[in-house]
């Protein structure tokens, strides 16, 4: 599929924005029911999430229910919620097959709650489609995050 | 000599703090704990001393040594160990610092090695911790490296009981198998899931916690707290599971109960009573149809290995293991393995891994896996609900001076206390209480 760079930029920054914003469900709503949500362990190039232990591994049910959970009183990790900011940058695209593109970008999230202050850097792989209507759909998103180990940062209960 | 006094003073004051730590009386059933323990800089120093340099810690699993000349380097107990496979396939810890000037000799975290050079100035070490190579060594004192002197410093102790490797820095220590105690059966049971063994899966979650350690072996123990702290967990079961109808699950009932194992070890157990399922093995209907076949499968296979009852037990049963004093092996959703350790009062490393069976099929594997991610781990739908709980009483401890006792009396008064009672906690505090408090006294006395 042809998907120009500043097509695929605006996706993304719709993306960081619903996530910045808080509006998850409309997040869960950009992936295809056939969708994966992907954040592979901090140590491991060649990570399978079959059959290895990942730090996000949802399918498009989960990743629905993932968003709903955060959006709940009872999501004590995100109770009172964070305050996100993401940066996406350096995006490419480059074209998979006749009906998906591969994007690729670099972000940074900086994540804020009451004293705490932390950076999630990363960078991802989007497969992208095109929905019924026209619309661009994730079919699979990897966040990989370019730190060895969850510290400071401790808990990824922000969606990146 | 002037800081003599001050040093002792300080020593008397920590002394006394420990050995009124806890108010455990039987007869009104009352247990409490003092909060100093989870703030006081000089209460960890004890700790250190009379608990971390005492106890067996866990270091690695047998698996991640695969074969001869492999390694792992871990930090256990606030030091950097060399876990080292030889050519002959015999395990050996060492402290990862050089013998000449002090560098951590290893660097990578895993891999297949038979000898390691240090950065520094170039010595290398074999697989058993002899200094092999010394670049220069025309220079080196006659004798200096065929005596020995030299090697690698092994930890004093090291010993496996069932794969779960564990060292002792107490050269005299009481054996690893009695001080398992009852605990050796448990893990016993763990590792008969799968007939060819149990291996660690790769990627392994190391995060951070800005609480005090024992809070972490408390909760994770505590069959108490999933109603209250993990609601979004059980909303997310009912919506896959149970078209939204509301699940039970035993906390508040009498199934299950919390066993003492032994110094300080202890489990909670129930058999089939808590609604997640089991990768190995208890079918739920998430899973779909495919899935019961295959867990049908592994329960007729563990039952002609080992018979009906124990199958039972391996299968429906749950399991959450306390191993005194920073072992937590939970056998739940999926099985995990978690180690930690205190940096400060108020915040501790933590790494955690998936234990499955060796050679299990690829669709058994990836259920694992979900399952394992549906709860537990930095991004589950509950472990970071409860980082936030142990950290939220952390924060309540500034107020030590005002508001000063933890209540840990559930079920106390109980002849069997259940799952959801505190008695495997109190199990954990007499030990702690125990190794602790006149720690100081008797260290004073024996200089």
């Amino acid at each position: 599929m042809m998907l120009t760079v500043p097509a695929a930029e605006e996706l993304l920054y719709q993306e960081a924005e619903l996530l910045d914003d808080w509006k998850l469900v409309e997040w869960s709503q950009l992936f295809t029911a056939d969708a994966v949500y992907l954040v592979p362990p901090t140590t491991l190039a060649d990570a399978d999430p079959r059959r290895d232990l990942f730090l996000v591994y949802d399918d498009t049910h989960r990743l629905q229910q993932r968003a709903l959970r955060l959006l709940k009183k009872s999501a004590h990790a995100e109770y009172p919620r964070s305050r996100t900011r993401r940066l996406v940058s350096n995006v490419r695209v480059k074209p998979l097959d006749p009906t998906a593109a591969r994007v690729t970008c670099n972000f940074v999230v900086y994540r804020s709650r009451a004293e705490r202050q932390d950076i999630y850097p990363g960078h991802a792989e989007y497969d992208v489609v095109t929905d019924e209507s026209g619309a661009l759909r994730f079919r699979r998103k990897l966040a990989v995050l370019d730190i060895d180990m969850l510290r400071p940062q401790g808990r990824l209960s922000i969606i990146l | 000599v002037a800081v003599i006094p001050i040093r002792s003073e300080l020593r008397q004051r920590v002394d006394l703090a420990l050995r009124q730590a806890i108010v455990d009386d039987r007869e009104r059933g009352i247990f409490k704990v003092r909060r100093d323990v989870f703030v006081d800089e000089a209460v960890l120093e004890i700790e250190r001393r009379a608990i971390f340099d005492r106890c067996w810690l866990y270091i690695a699993h047998t698996s991640e040594l695969p074969g001869p000349s492999t390694f792992v380097t871990r930090k256990v107990g606030g030091r950097e160990l060399l876990l080292t496979r030889d050519r002959e396939g015999r395990l050996h810890a060492f402290f990862n610092t050089c013998s000449h000037r002090g560098a951590k000799v290893c660097r990578e975290a895993s891999g297949r090695r038979t000898a390691f050079a240090c950065g520094y100035h170039g010595w290398v070490y074999d697989g058993t911790g002899k200094l092999v190579d010394v670049p220069g060594r025309e220079s080196m004192s006659p004798g200096q490296i065929e005596c020995g002197a030299l090697d690698l410093t092994p930890v004093p102790r090291l010993d496996e009981h069932c794969g779960f490797i564990f060292v002792c820095f107490d050269r005299d220590a009481m054996s690893l198998a009695d001080y398992l105690a009852d605990a050796k059966e448990v893990l016993e049971i763990i590792s008969q899931q799968g007939p060819q063994g149990m291996e660690i899966v790769r990627g392994e979650q190391a995060y951070c916690i800005s609480a005090n350690w024992k809070l972490l072996l408390e909760n994770s123990i505590d069959s108490y707290h999933v109603h209250s702290t993990h609601a979004t967990y059980l909303d997310y079961l009912n919506a896959r599971d149970r078209q939204g109808q509301s699940a039970t699950i035993d906390s508040q009932r009498a199934e299950g109960r919390a066993r003492d194992l032994g110094h300080g070890h202890a489990v909670l157990e129930s058999d089939g009573a808590n609604a997640w399922g089991r990768p190995c093995a208890r079918w739920v209907a998430g899973w779909g149809e495919e899935a019961r076949v295959e867990i049908d499968a592994m329960i007729a296979e563990l039952a002609g290995r080992l018979g009906e009852t124990r199958a039972r037990v391996i299968a429906n049963g749950d399991r959450n293991i306390g191993i005194f004093p920073n072992l937590v092996v939970n056998d739940v959703m999926s099985l995990t393995v978690r180690t930690f350790y205190p940096v400060r009062p108020d915040y501790i490393e933590v790494n955690a891994w998936a234990l499955a069976p060796k050679g299990e099929s690829d669709s058994s594997r990836d259920r694992r896996l979900r399952s394992f991610l549906e709860f537990l781990g930095p991004a589950g739908f509950a472990t970071p609900d409860d980082v936030e709980m142990l950290e939220l009483c952390q924060k309540g401890y500034s107020n030590v001076q005002g508001a000063q006792w933890n209540d840990i009396s559930r079920g106390m008064l109980k002849e069997v206390p259940g799952k959801a009672d505190e008695h495997q906690m109190r199990t954990f505090w007499r030990r702690w209480h125990e190794l602790t408090a006149g720690f100081e006294a008797a260290a004073g006395a024996a200089r």
